[in-house]
């Protein structure tokens, strides 16, 4: 059943994936009105789908990889809610949308069956530690979206022919500060996340090898994301230089996630 | 009756060449005056603003060498600018009064300033009896056809002139302007316009510089900002989010290194350049610092037009309407030709009527109040009917090219000479000679 809510919910995302691809070709107002209900929809059909893993496996970590991308999904289409509530706009939905149904496909394809939890491993500790990481990095690509958003806008105002499909981003200063607030929101979590995930590792394994991929590509985006928060603190460093540099923290975050296949610590299935 | 129309506008001339056609409103009443008083002008107004000049005429007959009047009164040498007049006459004039009146020919598209301009040139020319009869209604309609456009479409509805441009762009950078600072360099007509503006939707305070400071002061004492010694410009200045600078310097006062100290005391925050001053006052490369946004007075009206353009569409309708209202226009002003026709038809009809039963009553006595009514509906039942298709066929040849011809033929016909009140009054004095001279030997008659 999990992997049937799952898969109406990505129903419900292919439309919010569809309003992203045509924001920056033309504007339907059709799209418009509808991708909100949708994505909410998909948001509920994947908590449920999420909720019926977690009584069918019996435990509250998620463990399998791909149960955990839906997860991610889920924690990104909270994190736009929020921002969509704070600052009625759904245009980083631009950014945020495809890569949620991204996500969501590739949990909603492929499913593995769930793994035991190692009983060393401890649950508490555990559950900080992906909550946390998972909330800053939904924070860190909405910041990465903004970015972008950013970059648009600040295009279109430079080029002093502002295009109608840009019309509705918002003001670039509101854009900013969504962009800086989520970072800031992001990164205790983040650190946080991190130091909860070393807590597990160190107990587990009884030391940290910090030339394993996922611990080694995790502290890196970790200072990326310092590095942002820091000049954008002090410096007030945004657009161009800002978008760089969340595009560097992003790459880093992705390469992170994705070594979770090849770290020999970090892994869903058991060794 | 002709109208004809002639003139230079922002499209057709350069501002050299608009500014030496230009009337001052002072010395309009005396243009009116001259152009009433040109050969074969029988009425006449004269719009002039900033982006046009032109000169509208209603003819006796036949046409009238407006360029002749524009040479007469502006004693110009005409080459430098007869190359750039348009000229339209008849229902070409008309619809290009409408589309003038309704904004569609200004710089701005929907601009509202023009209809009360034209509106300000009408009380001139009304003042100085300019215009009294057809140019009147003429102009009665065009203020009626803007205000269709107005109501019909969104030409006219959201950010069009320069200055609410100039907030829209800043509410794109900022969000709201709530809490921002404007400052304002050089003290002119527009940027205190723009600023005007900018507090209405919300930006705090207000500095203002200017090379004289007394200047600085009266402007900042009107915002309730405050005024700042020009030598401290650069000091003070990155304390603005909106610079609006409108100086007559000949070079740009603020150069790409002014931008990048700015931002630098700025961390980074966002700066918006409005330069409305020809030459400029802020070098383009300041464009290229990220974070410094530059608009001229040329990318602000560029940003209007492409406004415009997007309402395109609404443009379109707008031009529908008035081409609708030209043809109605068009019909309006030949039946008012065909009226008059038509009017000393009846009243020649009737008098004969009345005639012809005072010349009998004497024959059949007295009549009894109906047989009174019978004769009277007699009588007039017999003209209508034969009179009606003659009218009918009048007031449709109006539609038509030949309705003048129709018209003469009508009035040849029936020996109508009639066409003022005066002279209907004359006529009909005559008339009643005639009758009274049949019925009473007349006495009268050498009056006639």
């Amino acid at each position: 059943m999990p992997i049937l809510w799952l898969r109406v919910a990505l129903a419900c995302y292919a439309v919010g994936l569809l309003y992203a691809l045509l924001a920056l070709t033309r504007t339907s107002s059709l799209l418009n009105r509808v991708a909100l209900p949708a994505m909410s929809l998909g948001m509920v059909f994947q908590f449920v789908s999420l909720s019926e893993a977690v009584l069918l496996s019996g435990q509250l970590t998620l463990s399998s990889v791909h149960n955990s991308e839906s997860l991610l999904a889920l924690v990104v289409m909270a994190a736009f809610m929020v921002v969509y509530l704070v600052y009625r706009t759904t245009s980083p939905g631009i950014v945020v949308f495809p890569l949620v149904f991204v996500l969501t496909f590739v949990a909603a394809t492929t499913q593995q069956p769930f793994l035991e939890v190692s009983p060393v491993m401890r649950r508490g500790w555990l559950f900080a530690h992906i909550a946390m990481i998972f909330i800053g990095y939904a924070a860190l690509f909405l910041s990465f979206a903004a970015s972008l958003l950013y970059l648009l806008q600040e295009r279109s105002l430079k080029s002093k022919k502002p295009a109608a499909i840009l019309q509705r981003l918002p003001a670039l200063e509101v854009i900013d500060q969504i962009g800086y607030r989520s970072l800031l929101l992001g990164f205790p979590f983040m650190t946080l996340g991190l130091v909860a995930g070393s807590i597990v590792a160190q107990a587990t394994y009884g030391r940290l090898d910090f030339l394993d991929p996922k611990i080694f590509l995790s502290l890196l985006m970790w200072a990326v994301y310092m590095v942002i928060v820091f000049t954008r603190w002090n410096a007030g460093w945004r657009g161009r230089r800002a978008a760089y540099l969340a595009t560097g923290a992003m790459i880093a975050a992705v390469i992170a996630w994705s070594a979770n296949y090849y770290s020999t610590i970090h892994r869903f299935v058991q060794s | 009756m002709k109208f004809q129309l002639i003139g230079v506008n922002h499209r057709t001339a350069p501002v050299e060449v608009r500014e030496r056609l230009a009337i001052p409103e002072s010395q309009l009443p005396e243009a009116l005056r001259h152009l009433a008083g040109h050969p074969g002008v029988d009425e006449g107004i004269i719009l002039s603003t900033c982006n046009r000049v032109e000169v509208l005429a209603q003819t006796k007959n036949g046409t009238v060498d407006l360029r002749a009047f524009l040479r007469d009164y502006f004693q110009l040498n005409p080459s430098d600018y007869e190359p750039h007049l348009y000229e339209y006459s008849e229902s070409d004039a008309v619809r290009h009064l409408f589309r003038v009146t309704s904004s569609l020919d200004s710089m701005v598209v929907g601009e509202p300033q023009i209809l009360g301009q034209v509106k300000e040139a009408y009380a001139s020319a009304r003042a100085v009896g300019a215009v009294h009869s057809h140019l009147d209604l003429l102009l009665t309609r065009a203020f009626a056809v803007a205000k269709r456009v107005r109501t019909e479409t969104a030409v006219g509805s959201s950010a069009v002139s320069v200055a609410s441009v100039a907030v829209e762009l800043a509410k794109k950078i900022f969000g709201s302007l709530q809490g921002k600072h404007v400052y304002l360099v050089g003290a002119g007509k527009m940027s205190e316009l723009a600023a005007r503006h900018l507090i209405a939707h919300g930006a705090e305070s207000i500095f203002v510089a200017n090379r004289t400071y007394d200047r600085a002061e009266q402007m900042a004492a009107r915002f309730g900002g405050k005024a700042i010694l020009f030598e401290q410009l650069y000091e003070t200045c990155d304390r603005a989010d909106i610079v609006i600078t409108s100086t007559g310097a000949p070079h740009a006062i603020f150069r790409r290194e002014h931008g990048e100290l700015f931002l630098a005391r700025r961390k980074n925050r966002p700066m918006f350049f409005i330069d409305i001053a020809v030459p400029r006052d802020v070098d383009p490369e300041m464009n290229r610092l990220d974070g410094i946004f530059v608009y001229d007075i040329d990318d602000l009206q560029q940003a209007v037009s492409s406004h415009v353009a997007d309402r395109r569409k609404e443009a379109e309708r707008a031009e529908a309407i008035i081409t609708v209202e030209v043809e109605r226009f068009q019909v309006r002003l030949q039946t008012l030709d065909v009226v008059p026709t038509i009017v000393s038809l009846q009243d020649h009809l009737e008098t004969i009527r009345q005639a012809e039963i005072d010349r009998v009553r004497g024959r059949l006595g007295a009549l009894s109040p109906e047989q009174e009514l019978a004769v009277d509906a007699l009588t007039r039942g017999i003209i209508s009917k034969i009179m009606h298709t003659p009218i009918s066929t009048l007031k449709t040849a109006v539609r038509e090219a030949e309705a003048t011809t129709v018209v003469d033929v009508v009035r040849r016909l029936f020996d109508l000479h009639d066409t003022s009140p005066q002279e209907k009054e004359l006529q009909g004095r005559r008339k009643e000679d005639k009758k009274a001279a049949k019925l009473g030997g007349g006495e009268s008659g050498a009056e006639t």
